[in-house]
């Protein structure tokens, strides 16, 4: 019976891909193991196999498609003895189990655990209900690019304008970045400013603090926030309480940034928010973007900040696409939160993915008569409490959305802000919806009742409503 | 150093119950008898481990009267420095934790007179000495100590965190190793810039078996940074000996597995300091990456104020004392080999302490901070 080769994932997160290249043509016979075709993402390259003996019967994806979605068939391998022409006939139905079990070359080493679709309910974007910033002109042009490509723009012309300014961490330059978040930068900053480091969290970590009091102007790029836990003590510590601890003599510029949170499907140790952890340090400011656009302005701002700055990027959210305002230099103020969706009903707090439940659950609610106002945080610390009052006065009702864990999350804490600043406002409950009280499991299933949901969203905003 | 349980706010009966012999253990003669008897063993391996690691290279380079005399200043300031710090704790005028470096002073002071202007400092909590050795005001570090306003970190900081840009001196840092990265991104900086400077950092054997420091080590030859690794080899991490700590004892050769050059120096004689200090900084002024120094030193207060003194002998600490003294040996050479009058020296004892003098009585009578310096320099604010 004939085979449908599909297409591979390079990783948990990835959705779709570039063909980039057969390496076989139509009639070649193949074995298990030969390499058959390359795909790439704006991530990685990988080779694909073939997983079963045959011929190649059909190619059905050219060379050079982009934007090739996981597991669509790409091509069909006949079995030896097969007839080629009946076996690459159409066919309707494509079996799931026939799946290639395909290795990632050239992965990141906690992306590559296993091949699994990006099943998640966040796994794609909401319709883009955001609006420009108040300063941005108008009539400015906006271009769509995803937050990854924002990032390393926003570093790029941050290194372009002063020279003071280096990245460090590990494969951020030869590698292009773990997450190819650094992409280039290496190409046109040279490695005296673009600095590959060893596997050495807690030393890097120190290391750029002791260059930030000596005057540079480090950003730390974690592969992971899970891998900053080795060196929270440098942050805490070193970098947070310097500045107090001299009688304001020190200063550390410095940002600590990198994908924060649940990716996919990678287990407990690699799925961890830390957005309260640091949001809870006095001397440390903490960012935590969703859109493209957030993250250029935000991390342009953060890098000119004479302070530390933890900067929590989230890896689902580095493919997805926003319009940024074309703009020679877009810098967004830090501590303002920013109001997403208007509505009247119920104010939905959010910031970073938790945004994608916060808006395609003010949708629903839409269709059933409930206009829910989402305001997006984008900065933890300091937090914008009264951007958050103000909606509230208006609905009276708040619904907090993160995917951290709920004992002493930002949940309690905006929670705790509107009973001592808008008790009299408040109709109902501030209601949290927040990550399960569990270290995050890794099947599937489990994974995605860890996780907060668009519908756990609408039922909180709901019972607020008391409908 | 958090690593002892914080002394509450009455800082009078805990002392009492410190000094007061056994008055902790004392619940019967038997458990007593047992507690000096363990304290004795440990206390005795202590000590021959410390009688073999004494240093014996050949006598160094003499210094110059000058230099002598200046060495001699430096070192004796800092002595009455602490001892008054000392005297200042008892009276409940400082606070908190408080690390003497009674003892410890050639170390800071040699390498003091092999660096350059422009090179930095940065050590541990142990850091009263090196603040004055570069040159810090006597009076802002105790007004610091005792949390006044005139302190160095308007008495913010206190004993563990002073800083003082403008003499390059980076901190007082608290936690046991954090200075380490802390110094090599000073290093980092100075080499990213093309500057000269090198960046002395210290830590003491204790330190020396924190991970982070072989993070540092790795980076450091890695990427050739210009910093010196001074290990204050104490013989002691709070109490308990190199002996009983340490798989390898000789801490010049900590760096070997990341190919950094070390050496052994006898680090109560401030000419072995100042000289071997020199080959050092002029290696990593070079490019040619770090240096690691093991000073053999000996402190002869306790770890902290709070010292039970129950890991080693009186007599140990009375040899150093009497045998070792890094003060006695250059006054001893500046009366015999130079021929400095002893008057000239009771005029140096006698202008040392009264800037200590002063700087006691600034720290006593300096307001504490004003109640709104609570909420002051938690953000640095651009104007």
């Amino acid at each position: 019976m004939p085979t449908d080769v599909l297409m591979p994932a390079l990783s948990p997160t990835m959705e779709e891909g570039k063909l980039a290249k057969w390496l076989k043509k139509e009639g070649d016979s193949v074995k298990s193991g030969d390499v058959i075709a390359e795909i790439e993402t704006d991530k990685a390259t990988m080779e694909v196999e073939a997983v079963d003996e045959g011929v190649l019967a059909k190619i059905l994806v050219p060379d050079g498609t982009e934007n090739v979605a996981v597991n669509t068939p790409i091509a069909i391998i006949a079995a030896n003895g097969e007839d080629v022409a009946e076996a690459s006939a159409p066919r309707q139905k494509v079996e799931k189990a026939e799946q290639p079990e395909t290795p990632a070359k050239g992965e990141t080493e906690q992306a590559a655990k296993a091949p699994a679709k990006a099943a998640s309910a966040v796994a794609t974007p909401p319709a883009p209900a955001v609006q420009p910033e108040p300063d941005v002109p108008a009539g400015t042009e906006m271009v769509t690019m995803t937050v990854r490509e924002a990032l390393r723009d926003a570093m790029a012309e941050e290194m372009r304008r002063d020279g003071d300014v280096f990245v460090m961490g590990e494969e951020v330059a030869e590698y292009q970045g773990a997450y190819k978040v650094t992409q280039g930068l290496l190409q046109e900053f040279s490695d005296r400013r673009v600095v590959d480091t060893p596997i050495t969290e807690h030393g890097f970590a120190g290391l750029g603090v002791g260059a930030a009091f000596a005057g540079l102007k480090p950003i730390v790029e974690f592969m992971t926030f899970n891998f900053a836990m080795q060196a929270i003590d440098q942050i805490v510590n070193s970098a947070a309480k310097t500045h107090y601890m001299s009688g304001g003599q020190i200063i550390c510029p410095i940002v600590f940034r990198g994908p924060n949170g649940a990716a996919a499907r990678v287990g407990a140790q690699h799925s961890q928010d830390y957005s309260s952890w640091y949001s809870h340090v006095p001397g440390l400011t903490v960012i935590a973007p969703y859109s493209a656009a957030d993250a250029k302005g935000l991390l342009k701002a953060a890098i000119r900040y004479p302070n530390p700055v933890v900067f929590l990027e989230n890896e689902i959210l580095y493919g997805h696409s926003f319009p940024v305002p074309k703009l020679d230099d877009y810098v967004l103020p830090i501590g303002k939160a920013k109001v997403v969706r208007q509505g009247s009903d119920v104010t939905i707090v959010a910031w970073s993915i938790g945004m994608t439940y916060a808006l395609k659950a003010a949708e629903e609610l839409a269709k059933d008569g409930v206009e829910a106002e989402v305001i997006d945080l984008r900065t933890l610390r300091p937090m914008d409490t009264d951007t958050v009052v103000e909606s509230v006065k208006k609905t009276g009702r708040c619904v907090t959305v993160e995917e951290g864990w709920p004992q002493a999350g930002l949940g309690a804490e905006i929670s705790a802000r509107l009973m001592a600043e808008a008790f009299d406002y408040l109709d109902a409950p501030v209601t949290r919806v927040s990550g399960r009280d569990v270290p995050m499991p890794y099947a599937a299933n489990l994974e995605k009742l860890a996780l907060p949901s668009v519908a756990d969203v609408v039922e909180a905003a709901k019972a607020v409503c008391y409908r | 150093m958090a690593r002892e349980p914080r002394r509450s706010g009455q800082a009078g009966s805990e002392r009492t119950a410190a000094s007061g012999s056994d008055s902790k253990v004392a619940a019967g003669p038997a458990r007593r008898k047992a507690a000096a008897a363990s304290g004795r063993t440990a206390a005795a391996k202590a000590e021959a481990a410390l009688n073999a690691a004494l240093p014996q290279s050949a006598p160094p380079p003499g210094l110059s009267r000058e230099a002598e005399l200046e060495a001699y200043r430096a070192m004796l300031l800092i002595r009455r420095f602490e001892e008054k710090a000392g005297q200042m704790y008892g009276m409940g005028l400082i606070g908190g934790f408080c690390h003497l470096y009674i003892g410890q002073e050639a170390v800071v002071v040699g390498m003091q007179a092999a660096m350059k202007p422009g090179d930095q400092v940065i050590t541990g909590y142990r850091d009263h000495g090196h603040m004055l050795a570069t040159g810090m005001d006597a009076k802002g570090v105790m007004a610091e100590l005792t949390g006044r306003r005139g302190g160095y970190s308007k008495g913010k900081g206190g004993s563990m965190h002073m800083f003082s840009v403008e003499k390059r001196f980076y901190g007082g840092h608290g936690i046991v190793g954090a200075q380490v990265p802390l110094g090599t991104g000073i290093a980092f900086a100075n080499r990213y810039r093309g500057e000269e400077a090198v960046c002395l950092t210290y830590f003491g054997d204790g330190a020396a078996n924190q991970g982070q420091v072989y993070e540092s080590f790795n980076m450091a030859e890695l990427w050739r940074l210009p910093v010196v690794y001074i290990i204050e080899n104490n013989k002691y991490a709070m109490g308990t000996s190199v002996a009983r700590s340490s798989a390898q004892q000789d801490f010049s050769k900590r760096g070997a597995s990341f190919n950094i050059p070390g050496e052994q120096v006898d680090g109560m004689d401030v000419r072995a300091v100042k000289a071997a200090g020199e080959r050092a900084i002029a290696w990593a002024r070079g490019g040619k990456g770090p240096y690691i120094l093991e000073m053999q030193t000996y402190r002869y207060r306790g770890h902290s104020m709070s010292d039970p003194a129950k890991y080693r002998t009186r007599d140990e600490v009375e040899r150093m004392r009497t045998e070792h003294d890094a003060i006695e040996q250059v006054r001893k050479r500046l009366l015999e080999e130079h021929k400095v009058a002893e008057d000239e020296l009771k005029r140096l004892d006698a202008e040392v302490r009264q800037i200590v003098n002063e700087a006691a009585d600034f720290a006593t009578h300096d307001p504490e901070p004003d109640p709104a310096e609570l909420w002051t320099d938690v953000i640095y604010e651009t104007a």
